[in-house]
């Protein structure tokens, strides 16, 4: 097994762990943080790409990377101030109680 | 003669890695390396220790430590032993893993932050591309282990301490990155090696160095101001001497786990302190031209005692900020007066040389400091306090 | 497959899954933090020294510290304790793995085995900042907009509107 196929395989782990984070956890701060964890193993794929693509020096890979950070943190931020608001409200953070919109 | 005065720490090295095999070479070479800083920072620590404790007594109209040794001058080691020999108590509600985890790595972060500062001419740990950028990116993790810290213990003071300590040291981090900035455009690297370069020469008898440019004077003001309230110094202690009763995120530690909290605190002290005499102040480069004889790492050594000792005489001057006045100061003064700083630093680079630019910069640099510290003075009108931790 | 990859792989393996199976919420995010370093390690063996200096700065400095703080202000001491995981927690399981098997898949048989490591690019963070500046000036600008848009939305969201009520 080559090294790229390696650090694919380790993306694909740790998108499918952060997956079955966001799916099972009841409390929403955790849930965040599952998507924290796909967008990061996003970024692994991304530059592991970079790294053992044809030119290197074009730099593609770490752009998409930074701006991906950039956007995943701010994300991060307005939906922990959803989650803060939404906790005023209802006084809980568990996400199997918030289901006044259920048919 | 004074060439090898200047590398006797680099030649030693080298000497020593003669005797060492072929295979082994890579990691003794680093061990060689780390082993110094691991015995000189601590030592000063010691040092510093002492030497607050006198500086804070004579300013405050009171010997110091005297009766172990000769002017207490064997008080670091006093202090060492009591420290080691206290009982460790850790309270049964608290999360023993976490709180045994925070002290270690507040300490690990604190050293890590000394592998890229040249120490001396050929002496920097490890010459990184993106020196600067490990040196923010290691001093953003402390903040995670002083909320450990205040969590773990699960007591409503230590809480609420950690809550302060993290909110104060997340807002001033912003305005301390913002006054490197400068540097790194005018630099061009953010390699610590470069910066240190770019400022190693000599017009007549004076230096180079960034801190005597009018945007570069102002950076070092506004890096020494966040640096103090990183490092949760007077004035800006008020998370760790709250009334002095009550010592915030670590008033459950006790015994070593407590003297590992100082000397991590003590330690990001002087990693802050060494990246301002590299960014600013020249790194080990001598302030006259004549003085060059002298080795570059005692001249570090002298800049970072000089620091050591303004931090001292800050603590035993000023009062200290109460928390609202400490957010005001960084959002409304600090991260303004960085960016226009920046701004300045840009106007400065365009402009030809000579004295209408020092007029222009200065002006420039003058007017928004005052008009915003007048605006910081303005009376606020007291709201209705509202409690978020005590419901 | 060296044995630095091998020791990282398994740290941040290890953290991530701490991180999404643990019951206490902080645990939690105190070890994402080390699968978050445990990334940022693997980005520098990618010879991607700006990118792994990044991440320790904007995810182990900020976004797990923000993580931290919205659990302590969501935290109020119930009676009954909230079970960790939600009453469908099988079903989410399945999808996982069936994700996992498919992207496995995909990679093992696709021509991904056959690369070679390239030689170390040359790249300083000047490179990237002059490619900031001409290329990809356009993304940079969105980024700044939408940083701004993000930090206003959030204070506006997360603000406290008791004053108002009166």
């Amino acid at each position: 097994m080559s090294s790229l196929q390696s650090y694919l395989l380790l993306s694909a782990l740790l998108f499918s762990i952060g997956l079955a984070g966001a799916l099972t956890r009841r409390n929403a701060i955790l849930v965040l943080i599952g998507i924290e964890l796909m967008l990061n193993a996003a970024n692994l794929n991304f530059i592991a790409f970079w790294r053992f693509g044809p030119t290197p020096s074009k730099l593609t890979g770490i752009m998409f990377a930074i701006f991906s950070i950039s956007v995943a943190a701010a994300e991060a931020a307005v939906g922990l101030g959803i989650i803060l608001a939404a906790y005023r409200h209802s006084k809980t953070t568990d996400l199997d109680q918030m289901n006044s919109l259920k048919g | 003669m004074i060439q090898t005065l200047d590398q006797i720490f680099v030649l030693a090295k080298l000497w020593l890695l003669g005797y060492v095999p072929a295979v082994a070479q890579p990691l003794a070479s680093a061990i060689l390396s780390v082993v110094p800083i691991l015995i000189a920072f601590p030592l000063l620590f010691a040092i510093t220790t002492w030497l607050e404790r006198k500086g804070l007594g004579r300013m405050q109209n009171r010997l110091g430590p005297n009766r172990t040794g000769p002017f207490g001058l064997l008080q670091p080691i006093a202090d060492a032993i009591k420290s080691l020999t206290k009982e460790d108590i850790v309270p049964v509600t608290a999360d023993h893993l976490v709180h045994f985890l925070a002290p270690l790595v507040l300490v690990m972060a604190a050293f890590l932050a000394y592998a890229v500062l040249p120490i001396g001419r050929n002496m920097v740990l490890v010459n990184m591309n993106a020196g600067v950028l490990f040196f923010f990116a290691i001093g953003s993790t402390v903040e995670l282990s002083v909320f450990m810290a205040g969590w773990s213990s699960r007591s409503k003071y230590s809480l609420l301490g950690a809550m302060r300590a993290v909110a104060q040291m997340i807002s001033y981090e912003v305005p301390m990155v913002l006054a490197t900035i400068v540097i790194i455009m005018q630099a061009g690297s953010l390699s610590t090696v470069t910066i240190v370069d770019k400022q190693a020469g000599y017009t007549g008898i004076f230096p180079h160095w960034f801190v005597f440019t009018p945007w570069g004077f102002m950076g070092f003001a506004l890096f020494m101001i966040a640096a103090t309230a990183e490092s949760n110094r007077s004035p800006f202690d008020l998370p760790e001497g709250e009334s002095e009763i009550i010592a915030g995120y670590y008033i459950e530690y006790s015994g070593f786990k407590f003297a590992l909290f100082f000397l991590g605190e003590y330690l990001g002290m002087f990693a802050t302190s060494g990246l301002a005499i590299t960014l600013f102040l020249g790194g080990w480069s001598a302030p006259f031209s004549f003085l060059t004889w002298i080795p570059s790492y005692a001249w570090f050594f002298a800049k970072l005692l000089i620091l050591i000792g303004a931090f001292i005489w800050i603590r035993g001057t000023l009062p200290r900020l109460r928390m609202d006045q400490l957010m005001n100061l960084a959002w409304q003064y600090v991260l303004p007066m960085a960016l226009i700083n920046m701004l300045v630093a840009g106007i400065w680079h365009f402009m030809p040389g000579g004295l209408l630019r020092w007029l222009v910069c200065t002006a420039l640099l003058a007017a928004p400091c005052v008009l915003l510290s007048l605006a910081l003075k303005r009376k606020k009108r007291l709201q209705v306090r509202t409690y978020y931790f005590a419901e | 497959m060296t044995a630095t990859f091998l020791i990282l792989a398994v740290l941040t393996v290890a953290g991530t899954a701490a991180a999404m199976g643990l019951r206490n919420a902080v645990h939690c995010v105190l070890a994402l933090t080390v699968g978050f370093a445990g990334v940022a390690a693997l980005y520098l063996q990618l010879d991607a020294q700006f990118v792994g200096l990044t991440q320790i700065m904007v995810y182990v400095g900020a976004v797990a510290i923000l993580a931290v703080f919205a659990i302590m202000m969501t935290h109020s001491p119930t009676p009954v304790p909230i079970p960790a995981y939600s009453t469908r927690w099988a079903l989410g399981g399945v999808v996982a793995a069936a994700v996992f098997a498919v992207l496995a898949w995909a990679i093992c048989s696709s021509s991904a085995s056959s690369q070679i490591l390239p030689p170390q690019p040359d790249i300083n963070v000047q490179q990237i900042g002059e490619a900031l500046m001409h290329q990809y000036v356009l993304p940079l600008e969105i980024m700044g907009l939408l940083l701004t848009a993000a930090l206003i939305g959030a204070v506006v969201i997360a603000m406290d509107r008791k004053e108002e009520i009166k």
